[in-house]
C-alpha cells in the first residue's frame, strides 16, 4: 500500500552480518552514583530489526539516548556508518540519518499533525527564513509542496489522514504514538529508534503498529531499533535481540537464542512459568 | 495558543498548493482583500485624528508582530523590545541625516542595523532560560537606553534628532493622509512575510523549539541557532516599526523608549494572542484605542456629577494606566488565547448560526 521509496533492498539479519550501521564500544553512562549503563558493546547490522529488552530501569532508554545524542556516554564511543559520533549534537546526528520516537510522547503539542511531520523534513529542506519569507519568489513554495507530497505518503502509510489538520496535543494516546512515528519517518532516517512504540496500546493497535514497523524495515529499508516490553511482539518480529539488566548486556542473539539463555530467564523473565508462557506464545 | 480552526466541511482542497494558501478559505481571502481596499479609502473618509491612530496601530503592530515571533512563536521572553524599536527610529534618522540616504532606503537599512544589535544581545540570551533570559533582555533595555542618552552623534543626545519625511520620486509623504499609505504598505508586506515564514521550514522550527525543545533537537533543529535567529527577526520588526515611527513624527527624542513601553508591547501580544500573526495587530489596535476610549469616556462625563465626585479630570492619566493593567490581567485570566482566538470562535459561531447550540 505504501508508495515508499525503497532505499536499500531489505536485508535479512543473517545476510547482513558484518555490515554494521551502528556500533557501541564499551559504553558506560553514570548519573552521579547511578550506573545506567556499564561497558555495553554491541552492533546493529544494516537492514536489521534489532530489539533491546530488559526489566524496568535496565538502561534501555539510556542506550537509545546515547545513540540519538540526548546523552553522551561517560565512557566509551559510539559509531554510526563507521563514523565516531560520540561528540556530535543530536541535531547533527539527525541530519546523518538517525531518527527516533520517545517513550513519553514528545510531539509539538500546539502544531497540527501535518506541521509536526513536516518538522521531520527539517534537515532535508533547503529554504530558510529569507527564502521562506519570500515564499512565492524563491522556489520555497515548490520545495515545500514537493515535501508535502512525500509527507502525505507517510500519512497514508500510517493511516492518519483523518487527523492531519488536528492539533497534535488534542489527539488520543494511540494516535499521538502514530504521529510521532510519522514524524520520525519523515526524517528519512537510515536508523530509526523506537522507544516502546506499543506501550499502552490495545491488542488491535499493537498489531497495526507491529505491521508498520515490519513495513518500515522491509519496504522502506530502514534499520530499526525497538525497545519493547511485549515479549510476544519482540520474539515475533525481531531479527536480533539484546538483553540489558542493571545497565549490563547479559545476552544478545536471535530471539530463540536469547529466550533459551538461562541468565535471561532468571534476570529478565523472572519466574519460570512466565518464560513458558512466552515460549508457547512464540511457538 | 493555536486552537483548532473550524473550516466549513465540503470545502475540499484538490491540490496541496490550494491547501497551503495564506487564507484558509476563499471567503477569508476576499475579506482580507476587501479590508485592505477599505483601508486604501481611509484617508478619504477619516479625519487626521483617526488616521493618526491607524498609523500608530500600523507601526506599533509591526513591532508587536516581531515580539510575537520571539515570545509567542518561539517561546522566548523579552522585556527590552521598546529599546530595539527606539534603536530603529534613531538608526533610520541617523542614516538619512548623516549619509543623505533616501528615507525609503534608510527604513529597511535601519531594520538590518537593529537586527545586528538584536543578534549582539540575542547570542548570549539564546543560551539562557526563563528568569535569566528575562533579566538579560532587561539588561538590553537599560544598556540601549543608556546608549541613546550618551551617543549624541547617533541620537542627538538630550536634544533628540529630527528625521526627514518619507519621500519617493520627489513626493513628500508628510501628511497623515499620505503617510498612512506608507505604513499600510509596510504592514501588508511585513505581515505577509511573517505568514510565509511561519509556514515554511524555519518558522516551523521556531514553533517546534517552543513546544518541545528536546524533540526539536532530535528532529535536527539547532536550538541555539533558532533561538538566536528569533531575536534577530524580532529586532528587525522592531527596527522597521521604529523607523516608520521616526519618519512619521519627524523627530525622535531619547526619553520615549522605556521599560514601560516594552511592557506595553508585551501587553499587545498577550491581549491579541501569543503565537497569532493577526492577533499582534488586534492587540495593538486594542492597546492604542483603549486609552482613547477612556479619554472619550471621561470627556463625555466631564461636568457631570460623576466627574465632580470622582475628580476624573485630574486623574485621567492615572486611570488610563490602571485600565490597561486591569485589562491585561483580565485577559490573562479569562482569555489567555487572546483576541485572535475569540475572533475565530465568533466566526465559527456565525458560520453555524442558527445551529450553534
Ligand atoms: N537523566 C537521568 N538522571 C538520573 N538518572 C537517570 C536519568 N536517566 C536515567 N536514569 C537512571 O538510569 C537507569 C536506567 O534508566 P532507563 O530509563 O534507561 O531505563 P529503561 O530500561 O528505559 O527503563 P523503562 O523500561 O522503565 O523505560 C535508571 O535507574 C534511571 O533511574
Ligand atoms: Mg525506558
Amino acid at each position: 500500500m505504501s508508495g515508499a521509496p525503497v532505499a536499500t533492498p531489505p536485508d535479512r539479519a543473517g545476510e547482513a552480518a558484518g555490515n554494521p550501521i551502528f556500533e557501541a564500544r564499551n559504553v558506560s553512562l553514570r548519573f552521579g552514583g547511578v550506573r545506567a549503563l556499564t561497558e555495553v558493546s554491541f552492533h546493529i547490522n544494516k537492514g536489521e530489526l534489532f530489539s533491546i529488552i530488559g526489566p524496568n530501569g535496565a538502561g534501555k532508554t539510556s542506550m537509545v539516548n546515547c545513540i540519538s545524542g540526548r546523552y553522551r556516554p561517560t565512557e566509551g564511543r559510539v559509531f554510526f556508518k563507521g563514523k565516531d559520533i560520540t561528540d556530535m549534537t543530536p541535531n547533527h546526528r539527525a541530519s546523518l540519518g538517525i531518527g527516533r520516537t520517545f517513550q513519553n510522547l514528545a510531539l509539538f503539542g500546539h502544531m497540527t499533525v501535518l506541521d509536526n511531520i513536516m518538522v521531520g523534513r527539517h534537515h532535508l529542506l533547503k529554504n530558510n527564513f529569507l527564502t521562506g519569507a519570500l515564499y512565492w519568489f524563491t522556489g520555497a513554495r515548490q520545495e515545500e509542496l514537493a515535501h508535502r507530497r512525500e509527507v502525505e505518503e507517510i500519512i497514508d502509510f500510517l493511516e492518519i489522514q483523518h487527523v492531519r489538520k488536528a492539533t497534535a496535543g488534542t489527539l488520543s494516546y494511540g494516535l499521538r504514538k502514530r504521529v510521532e512515528l510519522a514524524r520520525a519517518v519523515a526524517l528519512k532516517p537510515d536508523l530509526i529508534l523506537l522507544d516502546e512504540p506499543m506501550a499502552g496500546m490495545n491488542l488491535e493497535e499493537k498489531e497495526d503498529m507491529a505491521r508498520y514497523i515490519v513495513d518500515l524495515n522491509e519496504e522502506w529499508g530502514m534499520t530499526v531499533v525497538m525497545i519493547e516490553h511485549d515479549m510476544g511482539v519482540v520474539m515475533d518480529i525481531s531479527h536480533r535481540v539484546m538483553v540489558l539488566d542493571f545497565g549490563r548486556k547479559i545476552a544478545e542473539g536471535s530471539p530463540e537464542e536469547v529466550l533459551a539463555d538461562p541468565r535471561v530467564r532468571t534476570a529478565y523473565l523472572g519466574e519460570e512459568d512466565e518464560t513458558d508462557d512466552v515460549q508457547q506464545e512464540v511457538a | 495558543m493555536a486552537g483548532t480552526t473550524l473550516i466549513p466541511s465540503g470545502d475540499f482542497k484538490t491540490s496541496y498548493g490550494a491547501d497551503t494558501t495564506v487564507f484558509p478559505t476563499a471567503t477569508s481571502r476576499n475579506a482580507a482583500i476587501l479590508g485592505v481596499a477599505v483601508l486604501l479609502a481611509a484617508p478619504l473618509v477619516f479625519d487626521n485624528y483617526w488616521l493618526n491612530l491607524l498609523i500608530q496601530i500600523g507601526y506599533l503592530g509591526i513591532a508587536a508582530l516581531g515580539l510575537n515571533i520571539l515570545v509567542g512563536f518561539t517561546g522566548q521572553i523579552s522585556i527590552g523590545h521598546a529599546a530595539f524599536f527606539g534603536f530603529g527610529a534613531f538608526a533610520s534618522a541617523w542614516l538619512s541625516n548623516s549619509f543623505a540616504i533616501p528615507v525609503a532606503l534608510a527604513i529597511p537599512l535601519a531594520g538590518v542595523m537593529t537586527t545586528a544589535v538584536g543578534l549582539i544581545f540575542g547570542i548570549p540570551a539564546a543560551r539562557l532560560k526563563g528568569l535569566y533570559l528575562a533579566i538579560a533582555t532587561l539588561a538590553a533595555q537599560y544598556i540601549l537606553q543608556d546608549f541613546f542618552a550618551r551617543a549624541g552623534w547617533f541620537t542627538g543626545g538630550v536634544a533628540g534628532t529630527i528625521a526627514e519625511p518619507f519621500s519617493l520620486f520627489g513626493y513628500d509623504f508628510d501628511t497623515d493622509a499620505s503617510y498612512f499609505y506608507v505604513v499600510l504598505a509596510y504592514v501588508v508586506v511585513m505581515f505577509l512575510l511573517a505568514t510565509n515564514l511561519m509556514r515554511t521550514r524555519d518558522g516551523r522550527a521556531l514553533v517546534a523549539v517552543r513546544d518541545h525543545y528536546l524533540s526539536a533537537e532530535i528532529m535536527g533543529i539547532n536550538l541555539t541557532k533558532y533561538r538566536t535567529m528569533s531575536f534577530g527577526i524580532s529586532a528587525f520588526y522592531a527596527g522597521i516599526g521604529g523607523a516608520l515611527y521616526a519618519h512619521y513624527l519627524q523627530f525622535v527624542s531619547v526619553e520615549g523608549f522605556t521599560i514601560l513601553f516594552s511592557i506595553q508591547f508585551l501587553g499587545m501580544i498577550i491581549i491579541g494572542g501569543l503565537g497569532s500573526i493577526m492577533g499582534s495587530l488586534m492587540g495593538t489596535a486594542f492597546m492604542v484605542l483603549l486609552p482613547e476610549t477612556m479619554q472619550a469616556l471621561t470627556d463625555s462625563l466631564s461636568g457631570t456629577v460623576i466627574d465632580r465626585a470622582l475628580n476624573l479630570k485630574d486623574s485621567v492619566a492615572f486611570l488610563r494606566e490602571m485600565a490597561i493593567g486591569v485589562v491585561i490581567i483580565l485577559f490573562l485570566v479569562f482569555e489567555p488565547d487572546g483576541l485572535a482566538h475569540r475572533w475565530k470562535q465568533i466566526k465559527a459561531y456565525w458560520k453555524l448560526y442558527p445551529f450553534s447550540h
